[in-house]
């Protein structure tokens, strides 16, 4: 036990020190430089100011074009349609490499958002039905509560974003992608890591730590998955035909190198012990999110956003302020968790700092990607992708600042252990990049499938459910959690006072989730009516290639 | 940037520092405590007890670390004195939880330990509290027509009894309320146990 930590101990003192000079030498040889031409890398020769959205027809196209146009005061005549070029020839290619570990990754994290969000809605009628379904132990509400979370945040949330993200790899590297099959055995164990997972919670085998439930054993099939999908990244990084890397690259990278490092080292069995497992227990939690799931969404949104508006990233050096101060901030945030439990106070103090730093890398994501869509935000009414995406991102913003906010020990002191915390998660994991993923993997299929959207209203429908019902599921539960706040804090007032505050609010909670949840059957329905190609074909299948306004107008 | 490396370098540094501040020093630090003298060792039957407890996911609605006064009323309500690293000694996994949709429980053997309590709380959590939204564990019970004196019957007001037949628990639920009655940290600690945890 003192080898293993010592041992930890002196790698990362290693690391440190030896990175610290390469980190450096990388600067004083201008390896970080910047500049305009870095942020058009995902354009084509002549194809910045064309819009790409393939999830909409071709007449809806080109009222998008317009827009955009419009905005940047250039004429969306003929002459602005790309021509035919070997590399537009070779982005098919491209997007065909990627296909199969696509469709593997998307298809299974539909499955599991429908799964996960059965599980949410049982657990969430439970707390205002406490009778409801209390026969049997599967079904308790610590085990389904439990089940829930963990089929949306390693069954959904990270195989959609690894899915994206193999997805735009190639694209972004200008290259095949290489190794596929890794990232297609990869998704196969990942999911077989989760299903055993789940039933082994549901059935009462658990490691019992908030985040890493599934038992270690099993959780060896998410390391090996994980590791699969990195092997991808890595052989295509070193095949690619860009000079500068994307912006994207540098968060999907680092997710994949960072989250397998955190799983290991938070589920090494019979290290941690009492507090200092506390500790840990919520260095990672609050890191998969901050180092995983943020930095894919992330990614996503500064593809999709300058993809679809054909419209370079507004400043590429704010985007390299943005990742590094996440780096280094989002890492040590995650004692927050703890303000005023018996850990050390000197560690609980560098969180707090650390989450207020967080604002540092939000604004400037925020800044960033709000000051590429500024001025066209007719865009939203037309391309499904950017509705999504730029709500998403917008949202990012608003939980950032919603957790530094929260990390402050005077809120944190009505904030803690109330449902504001369980609101807050959500918008973390929904909101933000749940909303990415939907916008990403309308972009996305019509490239894997070769094949249009069949229902287009579907899309809408989609996400008026999942938003009316989300803001629904937020303002109640946030709500509801400040008054359980304030009537915990209050030692004239029962602790039953706190519980019964809450019951409306939670009862709302119930409607927001049904809400969200009808929009995911509407959204999987549509899904998989397209992937076995059986909705009509409105517009035959020439989504492949680049608008010609002239063509999609006659 | 133009350099996987430059990337592949950054991301580890970084994560390096936050482990290095965030479980290797803690680790180190934490590793040093010693269990105080009055906290008792968990007995077989607790352990028992204690399992259930996490694979039924109490942690999820319960705490167990009192705060202190400057922070909530955790004192007033019973819940008792701000605990201390040491305090968890033979915890494992650790049940801190963060959430309080029912009441802190790190003195709940103090504050609460009949045993015949627990057993009807936990068969029907509205039978002794009203308005509660704790889940009902009825799998942890039997209804058996005539007890047999080993059995340990559960007195239940009578509109929560079952219509037929007497409810006795299993070991299972016998097991979680030791844990559970087991849960007293009131003892005093000294200023070196608790030196640097507020």
């Amino acid at each position: 036990m003192t080898l293993t930590i010592g041992a930890l101990l002196a790698l990362s003192f290693l690391i440190s020190v030896l990175g610290l000079f390469m980190f450096i030498w990388a600067q004083t040889n201008g390896l970080m430089q910047a500049g305009p031409d870095a942020a058009q890398v995902i354009f084509a020769e002549g194809e910045v100011g064309l819009v790409e959205e393939p999830s909409i027809s071709p007449t809806q196209r080109a009222a998008l074009q317009h827009v955009g146009s419009k905005a940047s005061g250039t004429t969306d005549d003929a002459s602005q349609s790309v021509p035919a070029s070997a590399e537009l020839a070779a982005r098919v290619e491209e997007d065909r490499s990627s296909r199969a570990a696509a469709f593997a990754f998307l298809t299974s994290s539909i499955f599991w958002l429908l799964l996960g969000t059965l599980a949410g809605l049982i657990a969430s009628e439970k707390l205002t039905a406490p009778d409801f379904l209390t026969g049997s132990a599967w079904l308790t509400f610590g085990r389904i509560r439990t089940a829930h979370l963990n089929m949306v945040i390693y069954g959904w949330a990270s195989m959609a974003g690894l899915g994206i993200s193999l997805w735009m790899l190639p694209r972004l590297l200008k290259t095949h992608l290489v190794g596929e099959r890794y990232a297609v055995w990869g998704a196969a164990i990942w999911n077989a890591g989760v299903a055993a997972g789940i039933v082994a919670i549901l059935s009462g085998w658990t490691d019992g730590l908030q985040w890493l439930e599934i038992p270690w054993p099993i959780g060896i099939l998410l390391a090996v998955g994980g590791a699969l999908c990195a092997m991808p990244l890595f052989l295509t990084l070193r095949q690619r035909n860009v000079h500068h890397l994307y912006v994207s690259v540098w968060y999907i990278s680092a997710a994949l190198l960072w989250f397998p490092i955190l799983y290991v080292v938070a589920k090494v069995p019979n290290v941690h012990f009492g507090v200092e497992q506390a500790i840990v227990n919520w260095w990672y939690a609050h890191n998969v999110l901050g180092l995983w799931l943020t930095p894919l969404g992330l990614g996503a949104a500064y593809y999709f956003i300058a993809k679809v508006l054909g419209r370079p990233i507004y400043s590429y050096s704010l985007s390299l302020v943005g990742f590094w101060a996440l780096a280094m901030f989002y890492s040590q945030a995650g004692i927050h968790h703890l303000i005023g439990g018996p850990v050390p106070y000197w560690l609980v103090s560098v969180s707090v700092v650390q989450s207020v730093m967080m604002i540092v890398p939000v604004l400037a994501v925020g800044l960033n990607q709000h000051m590429t869509v500024v001025g066209r935000f007719a865009t939203l009414k037309y391309s499904p992708t950017l509705r999504f995406v730029v709500l998403g991102a917008a949202l990012y913003t608003l939980v950032s600042l919603q957790g530094s906010l929260e990390a402050l020990p005077f809120f944190n002191r009505l904030a803690h252990f109330t449902q504001y915390k369980v609101a807050h998660a959500h918008l973390g994991v929904y909101g933000f990049f749940s909303m990415i993923m939907f916008g990403s993997i309308y972009f996305v299929m019509p490239r894997v499938l070769e094949r249009e959207w069949p229902y287009p209203n579907l899309v809408s429908l989609h996400f008026w459910l999942a938003a009316i019902g989300f803001g629904i599921y937020f303002v109640f539960l946030t709500i509801g959690g400040v008054l359980q706040g304030i009537a915990m804090l209050d030692p004239a007032r029962p602790f039953m006072d706190s519980v019964e505050v809450l019951r409306p609010y939670l009862l709302a909670r119930t409607l927001g989730g049904a809400l969200m949840a009808a929009g995911h059957v509407v959204f999987a329905y549509h899904f998989f009516v397209m992937a076995f190609n059986l909705g009509p074909r409105r517009y035959g299948s020439v989504v492949l290639g680049h608008l010609r306004p002239a063509e999609a107008r006659s | 940037m133009t350099r996987t490396l430059t990337i592949v370098i950054g991301a580890l540094i970084m994560l390096a520092m936050a482990t290095l501040v965030l479980v290797a020093i803690p680790y180190r630090e934490l590793a040093a405590e010693t269990p105080p003298a009055a906290l008792k060792p968990y007995t077989l039957a607790e352990l028992r007890g204690r399992a259930t407890y996490v694979n039924m996911g109490c942690v999820y609605c319960h705490s167990q670390q009192p705060r202190a006064a400057d922070l909530g009323p955790d004192a007033i309500r019973g819940w008792g004195r701000p605990s201390v690293p040491a305090d968890y000694a033979y915890d494992y996994p650790h049940l801190l939880g963060i959430s309080r949709t029912g009441p802190d429980l790190f003195n709940i053997g103090a504050h609460q330990p009949s045993v015949d309590w627990h057993l009807a709380h936990l068969f029907q959590p509205r039978s002794v509290t009203p308005g509660s939204v704790m889940p009902a564990y009825p799998f942890l019970f039997n209804v058996v027509a005539h007890p047999v004196p080993k059995d340990k019957v559960v007195s239940l007001p009578p509109q929560f009894a079952p219509a037929a037949g007497t409810v006795v628990a299993t070991q299972e639920a016998l097991d979680l309320v030791a844990y559970l009655t087991s849960l007293n940290h009131t003892y005093p600690v000294t200023a070196d146990e608790s030196g640097e945890s507020r």
